[in-house]
């Protein structure tokens, strides 16, 4: 049946080329056996953003893009230096790091652990990034952390609050400044008693996936360590945007608190339902019904406006701290773009700070190199206060605030005030605690 | 050759020579050049090209022969991924074990939802297999998290059992020892081009799927196929049954879906939900379109010209642009940029929607007859002469 056309001189002619096309270009290789994936060569050093443009958390990821921008300008010299001036380490000089000028590229994890790693892949392929940061989901970071691990690049988490992130998940190449949901359980637990009792019934509402999982038991442990009473947890999924359906339960349910383990868009659409449907007027078993959001942020007390007034929560950091550090960084940020940071833009300014000032002590960007430097590096200066990164986990430990949402904001941006500033030595755990069992660092992997 | 005709050959030829020279082809700027930016040669994205190829060219067979448009075979994509991943959990990363159980499971997945699906047809049939798909996604998003990690997303963790593996084995997927992540760069003056194992492993196997459709295109079966789309009640009246046919059909295009689903997973060691949501399965379904229905070529271009535009022109951010336009004076700059600003970075999708609409309004064909017309266009301004060369009757098929 075949019919060819093929001819001896044809098939010839043919091979010739071919042959001598695959040879061509081999005379002109120069194969230099890098040392590490992304080894800088040039005079320039380039990071990957990776934040969430579109989706639920867009805000937040707009705003971290903000303070990554921001920070890079710090690191080439630029603007007042922000918290390079107060941060304890002074290695960094304001040229680059190590000589070298910070270079970035962006790009849309669209919430989406697929999409995220795409977009990191493209990064560290096509770009040549020699470290990835960012990620507003925990679904997310703990996708792109075990990318990274794969390619041999360093991940520094931007705002990820599971306990899983630096538990089970955890990865040699993968380092987390935020603080997670064990945290907020230990220092949410002490105030939520002085202020509703030890004897209440809770309700969870849940966003469906990692973090929300592992904040509920979080907070569900610490509360029922109070003496409360877990009436229903109840899963919600990611993408949703209305929660009435899951709003009315609660009313017949006989709790008289309801935790929206929500975050962003997820929080400010259930929260918004929740004051509607009256849950705050109401008395259940004699008590004043209560609404606790254990993963709080300025960005979401502005998306859920009024609602917020009088509802406590924990962040990682607040602007309105007075610490010479937050003022410095409030006032960079401020003066670029006329507004105030927020917690998520804070933690991916002092994980790029913190990664340069690695390679600086480290006198390089290897991997291996650079993550030796971080474990188990004492700092302070960046709004935290005294702050360990542990080596064990690659977790950072530090003092985490209770807020609560202010009942006479002077102005827009004046939504929470700090209630509590819980030390860290109330909320740090053992490494082989049981909510972050189960997963091995790893070895760091260099790459090439 | 090959039992294919002289046309069909050419064809094979040329998409064979595409895709092995694709990291030549898809990197034409230097490395340091301002239009690197518009390179697609690296990795990932090749191999995205390829392997949305193989989920198009499956989804082609059912789309283009039959008529019947499936809004659900991502859902066949998810389980072909979750079945490689499982895999690589148990045994280990080599993918001999992955992939044909991807087919299989895709398989026999399709032949139950086909079976449903396919009593109904029309628009009953797309809205049957969009609900099983939603079905699949919300299964495999929260209640089936024990099997499939839910959003976190199925990955292999250092205490899963992985009985097969060797001591000095490698730690991410490979084929007996070739690594996927592999990759060979070559730099020839200021361009750089890379060679990578996992590519080169998809496109192989694209090839062969490739030749795989041109066959069944060429059969009876195809013949049959097209019967369906054509008039299915004149075929009933002929005393054949069209289901055996239909349900064949969608079988073989869902075990595409599965191959084309394993092998992402085969390239980048984890499978989340969302490669099942119905959004996954409405792109293939553009893809198919854009690039031409029922033909051949077609869902490819369409596939690869979907994924540029997501991965290229959603990088492409505002400082770039202020870059590219710094020779205009400053309050013009900052006005092109305002304006082209919706259209790039995360407004990927609105430059895309405008393409589609226009390709679907001037080019009903698609991409594979915006081809045609050029061709067409120059063979008849070589040859203005004997206009009516062009003319002769095929005879009907």
């Amino acid at each position: 049946m075949s019919k060819s056309t093929m001819t001896r001189r044809g098939v010839l002619k043919t091979g010739a080329v071919a042959g001598a096309g695959v040879a061509l270009p081999t005379i002109f290789t120069a194969s230099s056996a890098a040392a590490y994936t992304n080894e800088p060569t040039g005079g320039s050093v380039t990071l990957g953003f990776n934040v969430p443009q579109t989706g639920p958390y867009a805000d937040e990821g707009a705003d971290e893009l903000r303070a990554y921008e921001l920070a890079v300008e710090h690191l080439n010299g630029g603007g007042d230096g922000g918290m390079m001036n107060t941060f304890s380490s002074k290695e960094l000089q304001g040229n680059g790091i190590l000589g070298k000028k910070v270079e970035f590229v962006t790009g849309d994890t669209q919430t989406k652990s697929d999409a995220a790693r795409a977009s990191a892949k493209s990064m560290i392929e096509k770009d040549g990034a020699v470290m990835i940061t960012g990620g507003s989901s925990s679904g997310v970071a703990i996708a792109v952390q075990g990318l990274c691990q794969e390619a041999g690049v360093i991940f520094m988490a931007g705002l990820t609050h599971s306990n899983d992130t630096t538990g089970k998940d955890k990865k040699a190449n993968g380092f987390r400044h935020f603080f997670n949901g064990y945290m907020s359980g230990a220092a949410l637990a002490p105030v939520l008693k002085n202020l509703y009792g030890t004897d209440r019934n809770a309700y969870h509402l849940t966003a469906d996936y990692t973090w929300g999982w592992t904040q509920e038991e979080s907070i569900a442990a610490a509360t029922e360590a109070l003496g409360w009473n877990t009436v229903n947890k109840v899963r919600t999924p990611l993408a949703a945007t209305d929660f009435s359906s899951y709003i009315a339960p609660v009313l017949n349910s006989g709790a008289d608190v309801l935790v929206l383990n929500h975050y962003g868009g997820n929080m400010v659409n259930s929260l918004t339902n929740a004051v509607q449907f009256g849950l705050r007027e109401k008395i259940v078993n004699g008590k004043q019904f209560e609404i606790v959001v254990p993963l709080y942020s300025r960005l979401m007390a502005k998306g859920a406006g009024e609602n917020v007034k009088g509802i406590h929560g924990s962040t990682n950091w607040h602007w309105s701290l007075q610490d010479d550090a937050s003022k410095a960084f409030v006032k960079s940020f401020g003066t670029k773009y006329g507004f105030p940071p927020s917690q998520a833009a804070h933690t991916v300014y002092c994980q790029t700070l913190l990664y340069a000032d690695a390679c600086q002590r480290a006198g390089t960007f290897n991997p291996c190199g650079v993550a030796e430097a971080l474990e188990g590096y004492e700092f302070d200066g960046l709004g935290n206060g005294k702050t360990l990164y542990r080596a064990e986990d690659h977790q950072c430990f530090k003092d985490v605030l209770v807020v609560r949402g202010k009942e006479n904001p002077t102005s827009e941006f004046d939504l929470l005030e700090v209630v509590e500033v819980t030390p860290a030595a109330q909320v740090t755990y053992a490494p082989d605690h049981p909510m972050f069992a189960g997963g091995e660092l790893g070895s760091c992997n260099p790459g090439a | 050759m090959l039992g294919l005709n002289k046309k069909d050959t050419s064809l094979m030829i040329v998409v064979i020579i595409l895709t092995m020279f694709a990291p030549f082809i898809l990197n034409p700027f230097p490395v340091d050049s301002a239009m690197a930016q518009f390179n697609a040669g690296y990795p990932d994205l090749m191999q995205r090209f390829v392997i949305f190829g193989i989920f198009a060219i499956g989804f082609n067979i059912l789309f283009g022969l039959t008529g019947y448009l499936s809004f659900g075979h991502a859902a066949f994509l998810g389980i072909g991924s979750y079945s490689v991943v499982w895999m690589y959990k148990l045994l280990d990363y080599n993918v001999i074990y992955g992939l044909p159980l991807a087919v299989l499971t895709a398989g026999i997945f399709a032949v139950a939802i086909g079976y449903v699906s396919l009593r109904r047809s029309g628009i009953y049939f797309s809205i049957l297999t969009l609900a099983f798909a939603q079905m699949s996604f919300n299964l495999a998003y929260s209640v089936l998290t024990p099997i499939t990690n839910g959003e976190t997303g199925l990955q292999v963790y250092n205490n899963d059992p992985q009985v097969l593996l060797g001591a000095n084995e490698a730690t991410s997927p490979h084929l007996f020892g070739i690594v996927m992540n592999n990759s060979f760069k070559l730099d020839v003056g200021a361009w750089q081009f890379t060679f990578n194992n996992g590519y080169y492993f998809c496109a192989l196997v694209m090839l062969l799927v490739f030749y795989l459709s041109i066959r069944i295109f060429r059969s009876p079966f195809g013949l049959m196929l097209r019967a369906v789309k054509s008039n299915q009640n004149r075929l009933s009246y002929t005393g054949l049954n069209p289901r055996p046919y239909t349900l064949a059909a969608f079988v073989i295009s869902g075990m595409y879906a599965g191959l084309a689903g394993g092998l992402m997973a085969s390239m980048d060691p984890l499978a989340g939900a969302e490669r099942m949501q119905w959004t996954a399965s409405g792109e293939v379904v553009l893809m198919t379109i854009l690039g031409g229905t029922g033909t051949l070529i077609g869902p490819v271009l369409g596939a690869g010209f979907i994924k540029y535009f997501e991965n290229i022109f959603s990088k492409i951010n505002d400082t770039i642009l202020h870059q590219w336009f710094s020779f205009l004076p400053d309050g013009l700059e900052d006005a092109v940029v305002f304006i082209i600003h919706p259209f790039i970075g995360k407004g990927w999708h609105l430059t895309l929607g405008i393409l589609f609409m226009l390709v679907v309004i001037f080019l009903p064909g698609g991409l594979v007859e915006g081809g045609q017309r050029i061709g067409k266009w120059i063979k008849s301004r070589g040859k203005s002469e004997d206009s009516d060369s062009g003319a002769t009757t095929e005879p009907a098929e």
